[in-house]
C-alpha cells in the first residue's frame, strides 16, 4: 500500500495541538474581500444570506447559521461555541442555528483535545461573533445614511436611536454583503454579556432524550454493508494464514476482506485484521467468530504485563534522563521518606465505540461520516489511506457517545474507508466493546519513585521524582523509549511544592502497545503519585494533610520550569498569560476544605482525603469522604471539588464536567486495569473492566468554580487527576493503610 | 424466518435469523437507531427496550423472543418526547453525551411505573445496570425523584 501516513513528531505536535510557540487562530480573511465573495451557496436553504467569516452565515430570513467546528463529546460544545459567537453578535439565542462542520483547513484547529475549545478558541469566537455584529452596524449606517458610531446592535437587530430607526439582521443581509468585511471588532464588556457566564441548556436536548440524535454507530446510507474486523491480539503482528470458507456461508456474509497490515510506527494507520462484510451487523459478528485465523504475534507477542511491570519498577528507581533541575536534591537532609508508584495501562471505554461509515464516490472521492475529535486529522488519515488528495475526502463529524481520547485518533475511519473502496459499497465499520477494550490507544502504564528530604524542623526541602511510562510518541515516531517533555510537562515538570532543591527525571519504557491519550492523560499518573506522596509526608511528620498541602505549595508564586532547565510547553500557551500560580492553587485548596468541612470528627473507619492539581491551565482541588468495612468494601460518599478555571462559559456545563471528572476518576481509583499476556489485552468487556456503576456513585457530588476573570483554562480534563489521590488519601485516614497501587481493587478493596 | 411483534405501537415482521439479538433488529432492520450498543452481553444497559412493559437488554435477547409480544423504544416513548421523565432529564440537564441516555430512561420509566416513589437506595438497584461513561449519575437520581413527583 502506497502513501501510508507518515507524520513528523513536529506534524503530531500541530495535530494535537501541543505544539511549543502558540499555533495562530486569527481569522485569516483578506481585508479586500468583500462579504459576497464568502457566500457559502451551498448552506443556503433560501435566499440570500452574508457569511461575515466561516463560522458565521447570517440568512434573509434573519436565522444566524453558527458553524460548530469542535466535536460534540458529552462537553456541550455544541451549546457553549455558539454562546461566545452569538453574544458577541447581540443575536437571540431562539435565532441561531448550529450546523457541525465538516473537517476543513478554513476552521483552523479542530482538535477536540486537550481541554482546548474554549481556552485557545475564546477570542477568536468572540472575533467571530463581534466582526459580525460590526458588519450589520455597517450594513445598517450605510442604508441609513448615518454614522456607524451612531448604531448599536441588540436583540437581532441594528438601531439607530436618535432617529429611532431599526433592522433586523435578516433585513441587512443584502446591504451587509455590499460591505468590506471587517477584520476586528471591539469587544464587549464583561458586565455586558448575555450569554458568556450563563447555564443556557443544551442545544441537542431535546434529540439525546428522544433517541434522536445521531452518532457514528448510527449513520446509514442507502445500500450499505456492515463490517466487523478480527485483529492480531498483539499489535503489530500479522496473519499467518486463514480460513474463510466457514464465515462465508454464515447467511448475510457478502465478503471477507484482509486489510492491509499495520506500520510501524502505528500512526493512524490501518492495524490488519480480516474484514467480514454482511448485510447488517450481526451477521457481520457471526462471520467474523467463524473465521479461522493463524497469527504471527510479531515484536510485541511476548509482552505480558506482570514482567513489564517489574522492568518498570526497577526502571524507576536508577536514575533517569534529568528534565528539570534546581539545587541538588542528594545534599544531605535531617532525614528522608521515599516510595514507589504504579498505575496501569487503561482503555477510554467511551460508551459508543469506535464506528465509522465511509463511501467511496465513482468519481474517487469519499465521504465519511464518524464520531472524531480530529475531524482534519480524519480527513488526512483517509486520505493517505486511500492514496488521494486530501481534497477528495469530506470527513462529516457526528455526535459523538464519549471521546475521552480514543476519538482523537481516526483509525477506524481508515478502516471503514478502505473497505468502502475495496467493496465499492458504502461501509460501516463498528467496533465491539471487545475491539475497543483490546485494540485501542491506550492509556499508558506508569511507575513512579518518589524521594523527599527534610531538614531538623521537619521541613521538606528535596523533592526528586523519576517517572517511567512508554511515551505517547513511540506512536507516532520509531524508537522512542523516553517520555518527552511534553508529556512531563503533565504534571511533573510544573511541581508546585516550595522547595530548594527539585528534579524530576524521565526513565525510559518501551511501548508493547499503541500508546494514546485519555482524559487528563499523564497528570493521572504524576498527581495520584505526587498527592499521595505528600499525604504521606503529612502522616510522616504528624501534620493535618491539607496543612501539609499549603505549606508544600509555600507562597503564592508563579512558577516558570525553564528556569530550572526544563522544556516546559504550558499546555501550548504563555506564562505570562497562563502563569503556573501557586497562590490559585492554594485557593482551591481551603475553597474545598471549607465545602467538605475538613477537619470535622469522623465515625471509626471513615476518612477524609485532599488532593489538589493543576492541568490544563485550571486548578482544582478535591476532596473525598471514604468508609471502609471489614471486608474490605469501600464506599465514597461524598466527593466536594472545586474548580478554578478562569472565564467560563456556561457553569453548569462546566459543573457536569466536574461531576463527570469524579465518578471518571474514582473508575480508574477503583476498577480501571487493562493487563496482557502474549501480547494481547485481556480484559474484554465491562465485567472485567469493571466502571463506577449508580450503587457506587457517591450520594452527592458538590461542585464549585471560582469566581475569575482571568482567561479561561480547560474544563473537560482538569476535575479527574486529583481524583484517585482523594481517595486513596481518604482511604488511609480511615484504615491508616497506603495503597501506592492502583486500581484499589487490586488492594482487596471492592 | 420472520418474527412478527408490535414495535412502538405498530406490527412488524422482521425476516431476519431469529438468533439475532434484538437490538440488531431494531437498528440495522428496523431503522431505529434510538437503540444503543454498548457491550453486546447486557452489561452496559445501552439497549435496553421495554418488552411488554418490563426493561430487557435487547442486545442478549434474542428476536424471537419478542414474537407476538409489544416493544417499546425510546422513540415510542412518548410523541413529543414529553414524557415525565424525558421531560425530567432536560429540566436537570442529565445528559452530557447522551449516548447511554436511551438505555437510563427506559430503565427509569420501567421502575417508576413498577416503584412510583422510589427510594436513592431503589433507584441505585435499578439503575445499576446502566453505565454512564460521562458520570452522569447523581444527575440522573435527582430527576428520577423530579419525575416521580411530576407523575405523583
Amino acid at each position: 500500500m502506497s502513501g501510508l501516513q507518515r507524520i513528523s513528531r513536529r506534524e503530531f505536535l500541530r495535530r494535537t495541538g501541543q505544539a511549543g510557540g502558540g499555533l495562530v487562530f486569527a481569522l485569516t480573511l483578506p481585508g479586500a474581500a468583500r462579504a459576497s465573495d464568502v457566500v457559502m451557496p451551498a448552506m443556503q436553504p433560501s435566499g440570500a444570506s452574508v457569511a461575515p467569516n466561516v463560522y458565521v452565515n447570517i440568512r434573509d430570513d434573519g436565522i444566524v447559521e453558527i458553524y460548530c467546528y469542535r466535536s460534540e463529546m458529552g462537553q456541550g460544545i455544541r451549546t457553549s461555541l455558539p454562546q461566545v459567537i452569538a453574544d458577541e453578535l447581540e443575536a437571540d439565542w431562539d435565532k441561531i442555528s448550529v450546523i457541525q462542520a465538516v473537517g476543513d483547513d478554513k476552521y483552523g484547529d479542530q482538535n477536540t483535545d486537550g481541554s482546548t475549545s474554549i481556552r485557545k478558541h475564546f477570542d477568536l469566537l468572540r472575533n467571530a461573533g463581534a466582526t459580525a455584529r460590526d458588519l450589520m452596524i455597517a450594513a445598517a449606517a450605510s442604508r441609513w445614511g448615518v454614522p456607524a458610531d451612531e448604531c448599536v446592535a441588540r436583540h437581532h437587530a441594528v438601531h439607530h436611536e436618535a432617529s429611532g430607526r431599526s433592522a433586523g439582521f435578516g433585513e441587512l443581509v443584502d446591504a451587509a454583503s455590499k460591505l468590506p468585511l471587517p477584520e476586528t471588532a471591539a469587544f464587549k464588556d464583561r458586565k455586558d454579556y448575555r450569554y458568556i457566564g450563563k447555564s443556557l441548556d443544551t442545544i441537542d436536548a431535546m434529540d439525546f432524550t428522544t433517541g434522536r440524535a445521531i452518532y457514528g454507530i448510527d449513520k446509514t446510507l442507502p445500500d450499505m454493508l456492515y463490517a466487523s474486523i478480527e485483529r492480531c491480539p498483539a499489535f503489530g503482528g500479522t496473519v499467518a494464514s486463514f480460513d474463510d470458507s466457514a464465515a462465508k456461508q454464515v447467511a448475510g456474509v457478502v465478503a471477507v476482506i484482509r486489510l492491509p497490515e499495520p506500520t510501524v510506527p502505528a500512526l493512524f494507520n490501518l492495524q490488519g485484521g480480516i474484514a467480514v462484510l454482511a448485510d447488517n451487523t450481526w451477521a457481520a459478528e457471526q462471520g467474523r467468530k467463524a473465521l479461522k485465523i493463524e497469527w504471527d504475534r510479531g515484536a510485541n507477542g511476548g509482552y505480558q504485563d506482570a514482567a513489564y511491570k517489574k522492568s518498570l519498577l526497577e526502571a524507576a528507581q536508577k536514575p533517569g534522563t534529568t528534565m528539570l533541575e534546581r539545587g541538588d536534591v542528594d545534599s544531605e537532609t535531617e532525614s528522608t521518606h521515599d516510595a514507589l508508584y504504579y498505575a496501569p495501562l487503561l482503555a477510554q471505554a467511551p460508551m459508543e465505540p469506535p464506528a465509522a461509515l465511509a463511501r467511496v464516490n465513482k468519481d474517487g472521492t469519499c465521504d465519511v461520516w464518524a464520531c472524531v475529535q480530529n475531524p482534519q486529522a480524519t480527513r488526512d488519515t483517509v486520505a493517505a489511506t486511500l492514496g488521494v488528495d486530501k481534497d477528495k475526502v469530506t470527513s462529516h463529524v457526528t455526535l459523538l457517545g464519549g471521546g475521552f481520547g480514543r476519538k482523537s485518533k481516526p483509525d477506524f475511519a481508515a478502516e471503514a474507508a478502505w473497505l468502502s473502496r475495496e467493496t465499492g459499497r458504502p461501509v460501516k465499520v463498528t467496533w465491539t466493546r471487545e475491539d475497543d477494550l483490546r485494540h485501542g490507544y491506550f492509556h499508558s502504564v506508569s511507575a513512579q519513585y518518589y524521594r523527599a528530604g527534610m531538614d531538623a524542623e521537619g521541613k521538606t526541602t528535596s523533592w526528586l521524582q523519576r517517572t517511567a511510562f512508554p511515551s505517547i510518541f513511540s506512536t507516532f515516531a520509531p524508537g522512542v523509549v523516553t517520555p518527552t517533555s511534553m508529556e512531563l510537562g503533565l504534571g511533573a515538570l510544573d511541581a508546585p511544592w516550595n522547595v530548594p532543591n527539585l528534579r524530576i527525571e524521565a526513565c525510559d519504557a518501551t511501548a508493547h502497545v499503541r500508546v494514546g491519550w485519555l482524559r487528563s492523560v499523564c497528570n493521572i499518573f504524576h498527581a495520584f503519585g505526587a498527592c499521595s506522596f505528600v499525604d504521606e509526608l503529612a502522616h510522616l511528620k504528624g501534620v493535618d494533610p491539607k496543612q501539609h498541602l499549603l505549606e508544600m505549595i509555600g507562597p503564592a508564586r508563579k512558577i516558570d520550569p525553564a528556569a530550572d532547565g526544563a522544556e516546559y510547553a504550558n499546555y501550548d500557551q504563555d506564562l505570562a498569560t497562563y502563569p503556573v500560580d501557586t497562590g490559585r492553587l492554594a485557593a482551591v485548596v481551603n475553597k474545598v476544605a471549607d465545602m467538605a468541612s475538613w477537619g470535622r470528627k469522623l465515625a471509626d473507619g471513615r476518612g477524609l482525603g485532599i488532593a489538589v492539581h493543576r492541568s490544563f491551565l485550571t486548578y482544582v482541588g478535591a476532596v473525598a469522604e471514604v468508609s471502609v468495612d471489614d471486608s474490605g468494601k469501600l464506599v465514597v460518599h461524598e466527593m466536594w471539588i472545586c474548580m478554578d478555571a478562569g472565564t467560563v462559559i456556561n457553569p453548569d456545563r462546566v459543573i457536569a464536567q466536574m461531576e463527570g471528572a469524579g465518578i471518571f476518576g474514582m473508575s480508574l481509583a477503583m476498577h480501571g486495569e487493562l493487563t496482557a499476556k502474549d501480547g494481547g489485552i485481556v480484559e474484554g468487556n465491562f465485567d472485567t473492566y469493571p466502571v463506577v456503576r449508580m450503587s457506587e456513585a457517591p450520594a452527592a457530588i458538590h461542585c464549585h468554580i471560582m469566581e475569575s476573570d482571568a482567561p479561561p483554562g480547560g474544563v473537560g480534563e482538569p476535575g479527574v487527576p486529583p481524583i484517585a489521590p482523594a481517595i486513596v488519601n481518604a482511604y488511609f485516614a480511615a484504615s491508616g493503610k497506603r495503597v501506592r497501587e492502583l486500581p484499589l481493587r487490586n488492594a482487596g478493596l471492592t | 424466518m420472520a418474527t412478527e411483534f408490535e414495535l412502538n405501537g405498530k406490527s412488524v415482521n422482521l425476516d431476519v435469523d431469529p438468533a439475532m439479538p434484538l437490538l440488531w433488529a431494531i437498528r440495522d432492520i428496523a431503522g431505529l437507531t434510538g437503540t444503543k450498543y454498548g457491550c453486546g452481553k447486557a452489561l452496559c444497559g445501552a439497549c435496553t427496550v421495554h418488552l411488554d412493559g418490563s426493561p430487557i437488554r435487547s442486545c442478549a435477547v434474542p428476536v424471537s423472543a419478542a414474537a407476538g409480544k409489544r416493544i417499546t423504544t425510546i422513540e415510542g416513548l412518548s410523541e413529543n418526547g414529553d414524557h415525565p421523565v424525558q421531560k425530567a432529564w432536560r429540566d436537570l440537564n442529565v445528559p452530557q453525551c447522551g449516548y447511554c441516555q436511551s438505555g437510563q430512561i427506559m430503565t427509569a420509566v420501567a421502575l417508576l411505573e413498577r416503584n412510583p416513589n422510589p427510594s436513592d437506595a431503589e433507584i441505585d438497584t435499578a439503575m445499576s445496570g446502566n453505565i454512564c461513561r460521562c458520570g452522569t449519575y447523581t444527575r440522573i437520581r435527582s430527576a428520577i425523584h423530579k419525575a416521580a413527583e411530576e407523575q405523583s
